[in-house]
């Protein structure tokens, strides 16, 4: 409560002042105005003396050289830059209509602990998050971002918030604040950009949607004409499979490595292995159980997961523009051991804690295709192999039967331009043994502003 | 034993600190900046282009092979005047390579040394693609490049000063040669002055002002707005007023648009190199210029 309330005032007081710049550039505008105008009569009375002048050599060589520009040649000579010393600022706007034949409240994954914020979102109309981000550089050393999003449920979250060490050579970038995790291929990405409504199963499963470090991370890209870089972090662990810990040792490490390059001139690829440790003290989460239930339960204890991705992208030619086409997959591996409380919230009346270890896995695999410019379709099988988790003294509430959560999801959208995107999905999810989900998407993207560059 | 890690510790610094090679690195963003490279820097640059003649240079992604490259570079030409806001700005800022960062002599802007034209009254994203500075297709006219030569050749002695004098003569030979031949190119396209002509996307501006071409309409409502039909009809009923010899269209764009109309106002629709490598007889600067002469000429009869 307390901290959505001071970011919303921070926002607050950071939109007012630049209303308050603007009321007085105003005056500045009008005489700009002025001024502009009477450099227009002059020119256009200037235009009509040359064009008398070019009538009366109408004779004269057929090409006329046009005055030569006075370049300024001195290597200080400014590169051009948008926002004068403004941060770069957009925001995006989402929201559409969802029909689901399962009610959202029952979403779980058989065996498989979720987070908040996981499942296929309410039915009907609906705002998505809103996010307005600011970018820009702090000095000569330093570049900053923010990204804030506003939920539909009226709260501020700041999404990221982190600064970037950009003077280092060798190829060293330090980054430091809030960020998302540089593990896997689409964790980096902004939700926006997804070519999808929702996150990949194993996404959702084993990291939440998508893992957030607060901490520092320092990437480094080797001097090689292919591209290989590296990276490790570490982090408080407060997000999902981690949780706030009260504690002043480190709550989650990270490594990672990419690796990349093109094939020819029509096709690019990149490739990953990342690795990610968290600590958790009383990680919230709903489980489904034995009699049906979902049930509340917290997770104390350690969690490793590793992913390898991949995303290989092809267009004619290289130029993306006309046709493309992206085929992306994550394989993710997670074990997790400590101490899991079954009905942690009591709402069952059942609450007991017990040994837990597990070893799960997930896979996703997509293609999308631009078939034509500005149209495009995707194709998406998830797919989730809980293992057989043992809840020590809970296995008879908890050992549900063995199953295989999957998903299948084809969409198609409309990108009027790079700013706009319109976008139908229909997916069949069978997390839950028993209940088979027909969800049926419509979902819109609008972005304003100076938005920065998507990364690969 | 014991020397182990720290022998591995002296390899990776060793890598990691490698110096770039002998050769001055240079990463160019599009192909007409990548010759003008070689051609003023010969033996002493190794020069990496980011894209082809068939790119919309708009619509590059930040490539996993190009922060690779901007790592290792020794100097960035791009275009600027946001041709490349979609991809340069990030490709720079993860190859962590501070000598070509905006502002150091390592990053090179052509656009900073030309005079730029369409210059948007208007600066609204309802107006299509804009770009705030001006229309940043600049290499369709060679005395651009003249200009563009003589402050990269002063650039790259500056980054590179060892070779500065080698720099200054290529670069002196190199403009006697453009001269002449831009001279000439006058005289060939002398018959295109004045020729009414209809282009698919604002891209041609400044070939336009230093030829006389007379630009009547272009086939996009706004720049980088896909026309409609509807669009296109409108723009074939101002051609029974103002009749236009031709339409043309850079190589890495679709037909569809100009042979639309094409086929029905029954003009030339001509296709333009662009750059070098946007047609196969676009092999090197010069020879970009007599393509683009050449078609320009034939689609005029």
């Amino acid at each position: 409560m307390s901290r959505s309330f001071w970011v919303a005032a921070l926002m607050a007081s950071s939109l007012a002042l630049p209303s308050a710049a603007q009321a007085a550039t105003d005056a500045e505008l009008a005489e700009i105005r002025e001024q502009i105008k009477a450099m227009k009569e002059n020119y256009e009375a200037r235009i009509r003396a040359l064009e008398e002048r070019l009538k009366a050599a109408e004779s004269a060589p057929a090409v006329v050289d046009a005055p030569p520009s006075a370049p300024a040649a001195s290597s200080g000579a400014a590169a051009s830059t948008l926002a004068a010393f403004n941060p770069a600022i957009s925001v995006v706007l989402q929201g559409g209509y969802a029909d689901l034949s399962q009610s959202p409240t029952q979403f779980g994954i058989n065996r498989i602990q979720t987070g908040e914020d996981v499942g296929p979102g309410p039915r009907n109309f609906s705002l998505g998050e809103s996010e307005v981000s600011f970018y820009g550089n702090v000095d000569d050393k330093f570049a900053g971002a923010l990204t804030l999003s506003l939920t539909p449920q009226n709260t501020v979250e700041v999404e990221e918030a982190y600064g970037l060490l950009t003077a280092l050579p060798y190829g060293v970038v330090p980054k430091f604040g809030r960020f998302f995790s540089g593990i896997g291929y689409l964790n980096e990405q902004h939700q926006h950009v997804w070519d999808f409504k929702d996150a990949p199963l194993a996404y959702q499963a084993f990291l939440a949607g998508q893992y957030t470090q607060d901490g520092g991370q320092v990437k480094w890209v080797a001097p090689t004409d292919t591209f290989l870089e590296f990276g490790a972090e570490i982090g408080n662990g407060d997000s999902f499979p981690g949780s706030s810990r009260n504690s002043n040792s480190l709550g989650a490490a990270s490594v990672f490595a990419h690796a990349g390059d093109d094939i020819g001139a029509n096709a690019n690829w990149r490739a990953g292995l990342s690795y990610l440790e968290t600590h958790a003290a009383a990680r919230q989460a709903t489980l489904p159980d034995t009699a049906g239930n979902l049930a509340q339960v917290s997770f104390a204890g350690t969690s490793h997961v590793a992913i390898a991705d991949f995303v290989w992208k092809y267009a004619p030619t290289g130029n993306s523009t006309d046709t493309n086409v992206k085929v992306q997959g994550e394989y993710f591996w997670r074990r997790e051991s400590g101490t899991l409380t079954y009905d942690s919230n009591g709402a069952l009346g059942l609450t007991q804690a017990g040994a837990y270890s597990s070893t799960q896995s997930g896979w996703y695999l997509q293609g999308i295709w631009q078939f034509m410019p500005r149209w495009r379709v995707g194709l998406r099988y998830d797919s989730l192999d809980p293992g057989d988790p043992d809840y020590g003294i809970n296995n008879a509430i908890l050992a549900t039967p063995p199953s295989h959560p999957n998903k299948a999801t084809v969409m198609f959208d409309y990108t009027p331009s790079e700013f706009s995107r319109f976008r139908i999905q229909y997916a069949q999810s069978k997390t839950r043994p028993e209940m088979t989900d027909n969800q049926f998407f419509l979902q819109y993207i609008l972005t304003l502003g100076a938005h920065p560059a998507h990364k690969f | 034993m014991h020397a182990f890690p720290r022998r591995l510790i002296a390899v990776l610094f060793a890598i990691a600190t490698a110096p770039a090679h002998a050769a001055l690195s240079v990463f160019a963003t599009m192909p007409e900046w990548g010759a003008l490279v070689e051609t003023l820097g010969g033996d002493q640059v190794k020069v990496y282009v980011a894209t082809t003649g068939l790119q919309d240079a708009h619509h590059v992604e930040a490539k996993p092979s190009l922060i690779a490259r901007a790592r290792n570079a020794d100097l960035v030409v791009a275009t600027g005047a946001e041709l490349e806001i979609g991809w340069l700005p990030l490709v720079l800022q993860q190859a962590g390579n501070p000598k070509v960062r905006p502002g150091q002599p390592g990053y090179f802007e052509a656009a900073a040394f030309v005079t730029l034209l369409d210059k948007p009254t208007r600066l609204d994203r309802a107006e299509g693609d804009v770009h705030a500075a001006g229309d940043p297709h600049i290499q369709t006219d060679p005395r651009n490049i003249a200009r563009v030569a003589t402050a990269l050749a002063a650039r790259l002695a500056e980054v590179d000063p060892q070779n500065a004098e080698s720099y200054r003569a290529r670069y002196k030979a190199f403009d006697e040669k453009w001269q002449t031949a831009i001279e000439r190119w006058q005289r060939e396209a002398a018959p295109l002055r004045g020729v009414p002509i209809l282009v698919q996307h604002k891209a041609f501006t400044y070939l336009i002002a230093w030829l006389g071409l007379k630009e009547v309409g272009a086939l996009e409502p706004k720049p980088g707005v896909e026309p409609t039909v509807a669009y296109l009809s409108e723009v074939l009923a101002t051609l029974q007023r103002q009749p236009v010899k031709m339409v043309l269209r850079a190589a890495y764009q679709g037909d569809r648009a100009s042979q639309w109309i094409a086929e029905r106002a029954k003009i030339n629709a001509v296709v333009l190199p662009f750059t070098i490598g946007g047609d196969p007889e676009a092999k090197d600067l010069y020879s970009l210029f007599d393509d683009t002469i050449a078609r320009l000429l034939k689609g005029a009869q």
